[in-house]
């Protein structure tokens, strides 16, 4: 008897860092249940006042507001961002029979999805903020079917979207409207790769937890790690050029990825998949394809090069009395005040000390508010606070080496210091992986946490070090009591996630933020977009990170490799530019 | 009151396990490790008994290579007062660890001896029930809560067995292993980290304890556990009862 009950306890202590890392990442299938009460305010935003909708008559779309309507005969959309109106672009043809058949004909019925429940999926993105209204999803499993694809929408003047992961945060992985769905979830082989360069190459569609976990096994890792890592594919990865975790240690994937295969709009495939560090024969057009949002392709397959996976990794979450701690720069000694002149003593500023002192350990700074914090003690079960007290901010700092006696010495001896010379009030080490898996959830867990809470507006910035925190306070009291304002975010890249939390999406909100925030990052020369592009919410904002020139170039080229637009329309660049 | 814990440096749980190509063993090169999860519960328990002012020190033993002092210093950070390195090299099994922690009882004479209920790496589950029949003390395993009288000199203990909790009254010394839920131990702060480098850590030898190490168990073969086959996906209703009917015989 007593023998079964331990059994039985042990299971679930064997099991428990897999719940961890489940925990860690997003589960592929979405439970309803727990995403934020979009269709409450879905209605409510309905209720309050009656703007140009799109239906079969008008076909437009407002997105001048607070979130999505749908009522059942009638959709209608607005949208958490002030992207200005767009409207169905008339020249794009209307699916049809034939079509469908035509589509049939080269995947076979299994692949082309005209289900309501799985279109459902496919039309709304992770927040439930974009909605669109596609009728059709298709899933190729080759370049080749991707081709076909391509050459007759391109023929037909079908727009399409292409989907990864569906986990992007700008309403880039959805259709607007009617956009045929190109979801590469089916090209998902490892292609080969080389245990002694460490380069892998794989399919598009690959996830990125199978790929890390592919790794593992090899003695590799992704240079790439983000919160989304159990759905986000590394084409959507590629496609978004998404930063993440790691990007500290291991820089973007503009070098990371070393070649790449791509379909363009009318179906010719480029084959740029190479394998080789150095390359520097002609014009690099790889790099087209990373970050453009499928605007200019349909990236296929991916050529990346992967670090050795090291045995040492130490996690440490600690606790600033002040953000200017966190970071801090020499500039701040002039934004006086008696505190900060106070904190002008100090010599050592946590983020500095870290690169200089951690360098060739250091493989992330990750940062979070005590409203962040709350958020994610509030919303997500299993989670505490590792520290006795509540801080004002906290740092997560992960070390990766080869050695553990000599990093953890490395580490602990950086901690001393930053505690004597006060840079961190408390702080705790992590003692085991289950420690750090608990640590890191309570950063990765804070998009998850924000969606529960309600309707976000966010904000992916780029921002100098020491002003990146000044814009939060500033939203904190421009908003006063109707929002909750959060800062967390990539500190080592300069990368704030401003997210802004409300009951539901409503117009007042939205105008106190934009387009303030916009003009608040381009005033300190920031970018608008550090990591999570530009999709549908920012299209139109584009020209407070780029000069009129780079974005007319940018359309040039758009022209070119695609000129019936049919690749993601209305999205990365502004619709004055594109039509 | 004394409270001496036993805490063992395993092969971290959340790591995949991976069997030696000779099938000796489990690969532990370049492998990280850390406290048994069952230990630490165990020194939490210890710690939170002496915190509510029922014992005066925590004593954390560790027995194996000289790297368990790291794991000693873990559990010093997590508020242990002293750590014991019983430095050995051989292979341990519970019969030898029972031994040595018998020889420190006599040493230290604690009132409570505090273990995990079993070591996540060989998964025994023998040596609180084994040291508690050398020192022919009572004992309370499986524990999933421990409330101690300190006047009366008696621990209650809690178990959760399948029929619902059973608990005992113990007499004081005792022994108590500890299951999952008895609590969530607490993590190392900085401040600790560092007060625990300068808490002393005692070594012995077995033999300044006077046991003999000889196993009384040969291994003969470790092997993985057999892989699981991969799922196949059908494509309709009528394919999945012909698979259950003719593949799987179930229907
Ligand atoms: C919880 C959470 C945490 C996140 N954390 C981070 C983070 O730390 N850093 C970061 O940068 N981002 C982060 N993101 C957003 C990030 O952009 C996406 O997670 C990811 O990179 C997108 O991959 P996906 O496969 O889901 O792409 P999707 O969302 O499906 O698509 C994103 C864009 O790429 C296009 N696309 C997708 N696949 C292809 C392809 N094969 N060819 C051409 N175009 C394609 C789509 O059309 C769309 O425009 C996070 C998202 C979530 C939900």
């Amino acid at each position: 008897m007593v023998n079964c009950n331990w059994k039985a306890t042990f299971r679930f202590i064997t099991h428990s860092p897999k719940s961890f890392f489940q925990r860690r990442c997003i589960p592929p299938s979405r439970n309803p249940t727990f995403l934020p009460s979009a269709s409450t305010s879905e209605f409510l935003c309905l209720g309050q006042r009656v703007f140009p909708f799109f239906n079969s008559l008008s076909n437009r779309v407002d997105i001048t507001e607070g979130c999505i309507g749908m009522p059942s005969a009638v959709l209608r959309k607005c949208y958490g961002s002030t992207a200005g109106l767009v409207q169905r672009n008339p020249k794009y043809s209307t699916l049809n029979d034939e079509d469908v058949s035509y589509f049939e004909g080269i995947l076979g019925k299994k692949n082309v999805i005209q289900d309501e429940e799985r279109l459902v999926a496919a039309n709304t993105d992770w927040m439930h903020k974009y909605k669109g209204s596609s009728k059709l999803l298709l899933q190729p499993r080759s370049t080749h079917e991707v081709s076909q694809i391509l050459k007759y929408c391109n023929s037909r003047c079908l727009a399409v979207v292409p989907q990864g992961g569906n986990t992007g945060l700008v309403g880039g992985s959805v259709p607007v409207f009617d956009e045929v769905i190109i979801s590469l979830s089916s090209m998902n082989n490892i292609v080969s790769f080389d245990k002694v360069s460490g380069i892998l190459v794989c399919e598009a569609g690959c996830i990125l937890e199978n790929i890390i976990t592919f790794l593992d096994n090899e003695g590799f890792i992704m240079p790439l790690d983000l919160g989304a890592k159990g759905s986000c594919q590394i084409g959507g990865n590629v496609s978004t050029n998404a930063g993440g975790l790691r990007l500290v240690r291991y820089g973007s994937l503009h070098g990371n990825v070393l070649g790449l295969e791509a379909v363009l709009a009318n179906g010719t495939v480029i084959d740029m998949l190479k394998t080789v560090l150095k390359d520097n024969t002609g014009y690099d057009l790889k790099h087209l394809f990373i970050g453009s949002e499928g605007s200019l392709g349909i990236v296929t397959k991916v050529s990346i090069l992967t670090p050795p996976k090291l045995s040492s990794v130490n996690v440490a979450f600690l606790a600033c009395k002040d953000y200017i701690i966190c970071c801090w720069t020499d500039q701040n000694c002039f934004n006086t005040c008696d505190v900060l002149m106070e904190l002008k003593r100090l010599e050592g500023k946590l983020l500095q000390e870290a690169k200089r002192k951690l360098g060739e350990i250091l493989s992330a700074f990750e940062f979070l508010d005590i409203q962040s914090m709350n958020l994610v003690l509030n919303h997500l079960e299993g989670t505490r606070n590792p520290l006795p007290t509540m801080h004002n901010f906290y740092v997560l700092i992960e070390t990766t080496g080869s050695d553990e006696a000599f990093d953890k010495q490395k580490l602990e001896a950086f901690l001393l210091h930053a505690m004597e010379n006060e840079l961190i009030s408390d702080g705790v080490l992590a003692q085991d992986i289950n420690q750090s898996s608990s640590f890191w959830h309570l950063r990765e867990g804070i998009p998850e946490a924000l969606m529960r809470a309600g309707a976000v507006y966010k904000y992916d910035l780029s921002i100098p070090v020491d002003k990146l925190y000044n814009l939060v306070e500033e939203m904190r009291t421009r908003l006063g009591n109707v929002a909750n304002v959060v800062g967390y975010g990539h500190l080592g890249d300069g990368n704030l996630h401003l997210n802004i939390s409300a009951p539901q999406y409503d117009d007042k909100i939205l105008s106190q933020i934009e387009p303030y925030v916009y003009e608040w990052t381009s005033k300190h020369r920031g970018s608008i977009s550090a990591e999570h592009g530009l999709g549908l919410m920012k299209a139109n904002e584009i020209l407070y990170s780029q000069s009129r020139e780079t974005v007319q170039l940018m359309a040039s080229i758009k022209n070119l490799m695609d000129p019936h637009k049919i690749l993601n329309p209305y999205k990365v660049l502004p619709h004055s530019f594109s039509s | 009151m004394k409270i001496m814990v036993a805490i063992k440096r395993v092969v971290d749980y959340a790591v995949k396990i991976r069997v030696k190509p000779d099938k000796t063993g489990v690969e532990t090169q370049n492998v990280k490790m850390s406290m048994n999860p069952f230990c630490e519960i165990a020194l939490e328990e210890a710690l939170r008994i002496k915190e509510s002012g029922f014992a005066s020190e925590v004593v954390a033993v560790s027995m194996g290579p000289s790297q368990c002092v790291d794991t000693l210093r873990t559990g010093l950070a997590m508020g242990a007062d002293r750590g014991i390195h019983v430095d050995s090299t051989a292979t341990l099994f519970p019969l030898s660890v029972a031994k040595l922690l018998k020889a420190l009882v006599e040493v230290e004479k604690p009132t409570l001896l505090i273990l995990g209920k079993q070591a996540i790496d060989d998964d025994c589950n023998q040596t609180g029930q084994m040291i508690a029949g050398l020192l022919n003390w009572p004992q309370g395993t499986f524990a999933s809560k421990v409330i101690v009288d300190k006047e009366k000199q008696v621990a209650t203990v809690d178990r959760e067995i399948d029929d619902g909790i059973e608990t005992l009254s113990l007499d004081l010394p005792a022994v108590i292993t500890t299951d999952l839920r008895l609590n969530q131990p607490r993590y190392a702060t900085l401040p600790n980290i560092m007060k625990a480098k300068s808490k002393p850590i005692k070594k012995y030898t077995p033999q300044d304890l006077k046991v003999e190490i000889k196993s009384d168990l040969e291994i003969i073969q470790v092997t993985e556990p057999p892989k699981r086959k991969a799922g196949v996906m059908v494509s309709s209703v009528d394919e999945l009862i012909n698979k259950l009917k003719n593949e799987a015989n179930v229907i």
